[in-house]
């Protein structure tokens, strides 16, 4: 078992110094290139710290849409092909609360300040 | 070195010139640069643009409507009264700068933020707008017999096509894209009523703002043959809207006004064609991310801002839904 800090931690610790410390001393493109590297460090500690619950979830759900086991690669690729094919669409039961699902998971790690994400994350209507 | 090429070059096609200062990349890839300089001139400095492709990548790669192509469309918008940047040069082989053209620079802002926050674009913001909709209409309005007869005809059956085979390329399934490949397919609008010239990039970055309104569109690169309606849904595209995602229009305006603008201009909207346009735009906009992130595996310089970009296909996946799938609608 690897030892202490976490990846996630470790990754937030850089970020954090590189935010508070190093990001006000350098203006231009090198700063501009500084923001992209920690969101960069920003987005692994989301998806370290977050990513593995969603994933579980959407593997299941795929496999009961599905009908079928595999992994989330290969189930998603089933998915993708079904819908291209038209035997699946919205009409299917599931299919847009499981597309809802997935992508606010994905967006919860990828751009949780995207408006749309903002927006749909915080609808309380539970109706996807 | 550029400078001394430059020099050369605008004292043959510039009376009085005497050389050129400051020059600067702008923007460069393997295969076109931008750059900026200043003429030297006795009634003063003229503040010039450079586009080029270096020498060895003269061909227009894929999409790309070519240097050639972009200097003469500038050139007609100009002329159609679209806020354009006079041509002033094509690059010759006595030149020795590749092939390409030189432009006047024009003053003002490109960068979609500073235009949606800056208080001095207050004023201006809810009027841009509807004075879109008129430039779209003059785009729209050249004659085609003036067009270059390179300019490439693109279709809306052609797009999805390119689309899906880049998509498919990537070996990365999306069901998200699946279904707006689906979506696109069914509601395929066919053949407009008239084909015209479309600018092909018509949104922020490529607008020059100034606190007066529009002043230059740029870049056709991507410019082609088509429905004048995708220039109108290119540019209510969500991933243009820079947080203000009420409003459609660059997330400064409603399509209202865009509309009011085009149709006060003399040519007609088709409003359920936009709408196809959008839905493209943002499937479009994301297989752009996904490719960004494929050359970010493939190129060798490892760009950290071209696989942050890839992350951000999921952004036009949640665009998506929100158009094709909307929450709380049966």
């Amino acid at each position: 078992m690897q030892d202490e800090p976490t990846p996630a931690e470790l990754a937030k610790a850089v970020a954090d110094f590189l935010r508070n410390d190093i990001a006000p001393l350098i203006s231009g493109h090198q700063g501009f290139k500084l923001r992209v590297g920690i969101n960069a460090l920003d987005l692994v500690a989301r998806q370290l710290t977050s990513a593995e619950q969603g994933e579980a979830a959407e593997l299941a759900r795929l496999k009961a849409l599905l009908a079928a086991d595999g992994s989330l690669s290969d189930l998603n690729r089933a998915l993708a092909d079904k819908i291209a094919s038209g035997a699946m669409d919205l009409s299917t039961p599931g299919l847009k609360e499981h597309l809802w699902q997935t992508t606010l998971d994905k967006l919860a790690v990828d751009q949780p300040n995207y408006a749309s994400y903002r927006r749909e994350a915080g609808r309380t209507d539970g109706d996807a | 070195m550029i400078e001394a090429a430059l020099s050369r070059c605008v004292a043959r096609f510039m009376p009085g010139a005497t050389g050129v200062t400051g020059a600067a990349m702008l923007s460069g890839g393997a295969s076109q640069e931008t750059w900026r300089f200043d003429i030297v001139h006795p009634d003063g400095a003229i503040g010039a643009i450079l586009r080029r492709a270096p020498k060895g990548y003269g061909a227009a790669p894929g999409r790309a409507a070519g240097l050639d192509n972009e200097a003469a469309l500038m050139q007609l918008a100009y002329e159609a009264g679209v806020p354009s940047p006079r041509v002033l040069h094509l690059l010759t082989p006595d030149d020795e700068l590749g092939t390409g053209f030189i432009m006047q620079r024009i003053e003002g802002e490109t960068i979609a933020r500073k235009i949606l926050r800056d208080a001095d674009f207050a004023d201006v913001r809810p009027h841009l707008a509807r004075q879109l909709g008129g430039i779209a209409a003059g785009i729209h309005g050249v004659a085609r017999d003036e067009l270059p007869t390179s300019l490439r005809e693109l279709s809306a059956t052609k797009e999805i096509a390119e689309l899906t085979r880049e998509y498919r390329s990537f070996g990365w399934p999306r069901p998200v894209f699946e279904l707006a490949l689906r979506w696109l397919a069914e509601h395929d609008p066919g053949p407009p009523a008239e084909v015209t010239l479309v600018h092909g990039d018509f949104r922020h970055g490529n607008l020059i703002i100034g606190p007066d309104g529009v002043r230059a569109v740029l870049d056709w690169e991507l410019a082609h043959l088509g429905d004048p309606m995708e220039d109108l849904g290119w540019i209510c595209v969500n991933s243009w809207r820079f947080g203000e995602i009420d409003k459609p229009v660059g997330g400064f305006g409603a399509r209202e006004d865009l509309f009011a603008g085009y149709e006060a201009a003399g040519r007609k909207v088709d409003a359920a064609r936009v709408m196809f346009w959008e839905v493209m735009g943002t499937l479009r906009w994301g297989v752009m991310c996904c490719g960004m992130m494929q050359r970010f595996r493939e190129a060798p310089d490892h760009s950290m801002e071209r696989a942050m970009i890839g992350r951000r296909a999921s952004e036009t996946e949640i665009d998506l839904l929100r158009l094709l799938a909307p929450r709380g609608a049966a």
